[in-house]
């Protein structure tokens, strides 16, 4: 990135700050703000496939798993908290006489919770990472691999009722860390934690990005075996990547919870995660802005669309998989390079320091 | 720099089952500019892969006091070896400084990695200088020529500090006057540090070697300066038995461009 | 004994469902190096494809032998589509043919959603396969062994053909060596279609497999596409023999650890069993390293 480019990033995520953390709260319903926060959860994990894939080259199906790590944490913490002294409702449905699962118990500190949703998805994929990056699993492999996890967490959860509420997930949460929920200032609360974090990791790629670990990064991700006779090892390279992607997963799973109110595995599983691709796909994933504006748009169609018009919602996500591969590889964030590139005579060569995968079509 | 050799004892690498190399020994010094030359399939490349733990090998390749095999490929460049691919590899989609720059980062602490670039490395400027690219600092590897990828591979080399430079036919398809700069290039680098090239051009062969070990089928050949090596009997027996007079013929006499296709006519 | 028994019989019938599942996946994967994840859903087809010709031929005794080739068929002509008119834009991008067909099975999904009951549509057994098999005093049911006699069939058929017919050998060479391939007047074109149309008409094969024992519906062929893959990962790229092992030792674990536990924590702990395989077994998994890096 060049400097001139990189700092017209920053004022986007400058721009994009405001529009989020003061022009959405004055102009949206409490209704579309609570929507809105649900995006932005969806866009944090984005941000962090956009990383990992769109950078690091990983394509990450199964962020699912990530995602119910934080959002399993919160949600077990907050029914801890509504449930106060007494075991779980849910709980007691089942099995009336047995006891509070070991691994809730320490769920009721707010600050173990806190740590474990940031902790949590560090240890799971510093292991897994390290497991699979060490050994050279990579592209379709690493791909099938993550979504056969998030597939397994799926059904472990689907089938433990009694443990994790099974299919029908943990909801009715009255209180977070104190607050009241139902009172639509703290609602409004949870919404600019979500808004902001999600600039924060905005932030944090940018940095990345620019810094010399973002050249490393690409350079990883097109010739790996090249990076590795230049005395690095590539594994840690893509495991740093790994990790600060699930970590965001995790993050947006977290947020996830109180705004909207319920986790099921069915938002976890594979088909959530392919969501989530969707979203990074169809913005660029590649790009800064790419990921979460396309996994906020992919929310907008799923919440809205895909409760209206469910048919027609999962033909039109079909369709963009197969538009975007085919005919916009790197999303519509490279949409106005390449109408300029067109626009252009044919055999001028775009500025070459673009978003590096922008050139990828170039050269295929 | 420092005057450690690399000195290779019976160097073996088989893929299963076949003996792509058989024992095979010989040694690079500081201040020569060594080639290591023979027809295809005689394991030169091989060679170069074992040393840089690509492929398994038994025996022995030694950095100083330091055993390269059997470590993994990252260690064994951390010990000062470096090496560039008969296709040139570079980052296409970086920019040469940043390609340069990635090569130079190894030392780097982690923290450093995460902050941007300011300014250019001593090591690079004078890597660009060497290598005659300093004007292509902003260029995008993708879209420099072909031999200029092979410079920045070289310089991308030269900023990792590589103690030895292992290339595999630095020259192919350059034009007769990018080989005579990557030559003089090679001799000014082989001043301080071990260059040990791979190379089918006779012509550059015999106008930038020091010392030359020729490679059949596996095993040495014959070794020594250029006119011993093609004095010898046993190399002259194995061109004229694998692709005709022409070709030892091309070895001492021939115009280069004519040496050239001779030689690709025998791969 | 009942209780070791039962899941090797279980695991071997529910191996050689997956053997079926995976076997197309391994031609289309292993040969042509496409992530075909519509696959699962040509699976689906398959047994619609049976459920449909059981509107037609009533008697189920006879509608299955009949479905057997349909199912083929139309499921091979969906992947003939699929690859002229998709898959043709993307050899050598994998990863680009993996998001691509995950777009296809959505779309495939939900038609077969809009087309049959949500529920899904029952598959009548042919009476020929009501009854069960003493084995060890273990009823073992007959379909279960149907299943692995289907299996068998299939890949017996498969090997014979790529190693004995003049289009087997051509797809080997063009795996081999593409250019090369041309070159000797192979159109390559033309092998990659008909390794498309028999890789997924395979999967319509296995999808009447999957009928007879779990009925259909729009979602079925999701639950196969990952175990498949697994265990074409797991075999090693083109290797029928480790596609096979593969599938039955996964089929037989599933089993086994189901019965010890449930049958979600067997899914569970088979995925890590394959994660520690790949740790100690990463051969085929990643792709021959070459000179050039290319």
């Amino acid at each position: 990135m060049t400097k001139s480019k990189s700092w017209l990033s920053l004022s986007g995520i400058g721009v994009f700050a405001v529009l989020l953390l003061a022009v959405a709260p004055l102009m949206l319903t409490d209704h579309w703000l609570n929507n809105l926060g649900k995006y932005c959860c969806w866009a944090i994990a984005a941000v962090g496939i956009g990383l990992a894939w769109g950078r690091g080259g990983m394509l990450v199906m199964g962020q699912g798993v990530f995602f119910a790590l934080g959002a399993y944490s919160m949600a077990m913490h907050l029914t801890l908290e509504t449930a106060g002294d007494r075991i779980p409702g849910f709980m007691v449905l089942y099995d009336p006489l047995a006891p509070l699962p070991m691994f809730w118990e320490p769920f009721r500190s707010a600050t173990f919770t806190l740590l474990a949703i940031v902790l949590l998805p560090v240890i799971v994929a510093g292991i897994l990472g390290y497991a699979l990056f060490k050994r050279r699993v990579k592209g379709a492999y690493f791909a099938i691999l993550t979504q056969a996890l998030a597939v397994a967490l799926a059904v472990l959860i689907s089938s433990t009722i009694r443990e994790t509420g099974g299919d029908t997930g943990l909801s009715d949460f009255k209180y977070f860390f104190g607050f009241v929920l139902n009172d639509p200032a703290n609602k409004a609360m949870v919404y600019f934690i979500a808004a902001a974090l999600l600039i924060v990791c905005l932030l944090a790629v940018w940095q990345l990005y620019r810094s010399r670990f973002g050249e490393l990064l690409v350079a990883t991700r097109d010739a790996e075996e090249r990076v590795r006779f230049l005395g690095y090892d590539p594994a840690n390279v893509k495991l740093v990547a790994f990790i600060v992607s699930a970590l965001m997963a995790s993050i947006g799973g977290a947020l996830f919870v109180p705004i909207v109110g319920i986790i099921t595995p069915a938002e976890i599983g594979a088909a959530a995660s392919i969501l989530m691709i969707a979203g990074v796909a169809f913005g660029g994933r590649a790009s800064l802005f790419g990921p979460a504006l396309g996994a906020m748009a992919v929310g907008w169609g799923q919440s809205s669309l895909g409760s209206t018009w469910p048919e027609g919602w999962t033909y039109i996500l079909g369709l963009l998989f197969i538009v975007v591969v085919l005919f916009l590889p790197n999303g519509l964030s490279s949409l106005p390079a390449r109408l300029a590139a067109a626009r252009r005579k044919p055999d001028v060569q775009p500025t070459p320091v673009i978003v590096a995968a922008e050139l990828e079509e170039v050269r295929s | 720099m420092t005057d450690a050799s690399l000195v290779v004892t019976d160097l073996r690498v088989e893929f299963s089952g076949f003996v792509a190399v058989g024992g095979v020994s010989f040694d690079a010094h500081p201040g020569e500019v060594r080639f290591l030359i023979g027809p295809n399939g005689a394991g030169k490349t091989t060679c170069i892969d074992a040393i840089t733990g690509l492929s398994k090998g038994t025996g022995s390749a030694r950095l100083g006091e330091k055993e390269l095999l059997g470590k993994q490929v990252h260690k064994i460049v951390r010990l000062g070896v470096g090496r560039t691919f008969q296709t040139a590899s570079v980052f296409d989609e970086l920019t040469v400084l940043q390609n340069l720059d990635i090569a130079a980062g190894r030392h780097r602490s982690p923290i450093s990695l995460l902050r941007a670039r300011r300014g250019v490395d001593p090591s690079i400027e004078q890597a660009l200088e060497e290598t005659g690219l300093s004007g292509e600092l902003a260029t995008q590897a993708g879209i420099l020529s072909h031999g200029q990828k092979q410079w920045l591979e070289i310089a991308m080399l030269l900023v990792q500090d590589a103690k030895v430079l292992l290339l595999d036919e630095p020259v192919a398809g350059m034009s007769h006057d990018e080989r005579t700069a990557t030559g003089e290039l090679l001799q000014r680098i082989a001043a301080k540090r071990i260059v040990l090239v791979v190379e089918h051009d006779m012509d550059f062969m015999r106008r930038f070697a020091t010392r030359v070990t020729v490679l059949h089928q596996g095993k040495v050949l014959s070794q020594g300066s250029v006119a011993e090596v093609q004095a010898d009997p046993k190399v002259q027996e194995v061109y004229l038995g694998t692709a005709g007079a022409a070709t030892t013929a091309a070895m001492s006499v021939v115009p280069e461009p004519v040496a050239a296709t001779k030689n690709r006519t025998e791969d | 004994m009942d209780a070791l028994i039962a899941p090797l019989l279980n695991g071997s019938a529910q191996g050689a469902l997956l053997l079926l599942a995976a076997l197309g996946l391994s031609l289309t994967f292993g040969q042509m190096g496409v992530i075909n994840m519509a696959h699962g859903e040509f699976l689906m087809i398959g047994a619609f494809a049976a459920y449909l010709v059981q509107q037609v031929i009533k008697a189920s005794d006879l509608s299955i032998p009949v479905a057997l080739p349909v199912a083929f068929v139309v499921a091979g002509l969906f992947g003939l589509l699929l690859e002229v008119t998709i898959i043709r834009w993307m050899y050598r991008r994998p990863l680009d043919t993996l998001l691509v067909t995950v777009g296809v099975g959505l779309i495939l999904q939900q038609a077969a959603l809009q087309i049959f009951p949500s529920q899904g549509v029952p598959v009548e057994k042919p009476s020929w396969l009501d009854g069960q098999l003493n084995i060890l005093g273990y009823a073992w049911p007959l379909r279960q062994l149907f299943t692995i006699v289907l299996a068998v069939a299939c890949v017996a058929a498969l090997s014979a053909w790529l190693k004995y017919t003049s289009f087997g050998r051509r797809i080997r060479a063009t795996v081999h060596n593409r250019d090369l391939a041309e070159t000797t007047g192979i159109s390559t074109r033309a092998i990659d279609r008909l390794t498309f149309f028999v890789g997924s008409g395979l999967a319509g094969v296995a999808g009447v497999a999957a009928s007879l024992i779990g009925g259909t519906n729009s979602q079925m062929g999701a639950q196969y596409i990952i175990p498949a893959f697994l265990v074409v990962a797991a075999g090693g790229i083109g290797q029928l023999k480790g596609t096979i092992i593969a599938a039955w030792a996964v089929g037989v674990a599933l089993s086994y650890f189901a019965y010890w536990t449930t049958g979600s924590l067997a899914q569970v702990l088979a995925f890590i069993l394959v994660i520690v395989f790949l740790q100690l077994r990463p051969q085929g998994l990643f792709t021959v390293r070459t000179r050039s890096l290319a």
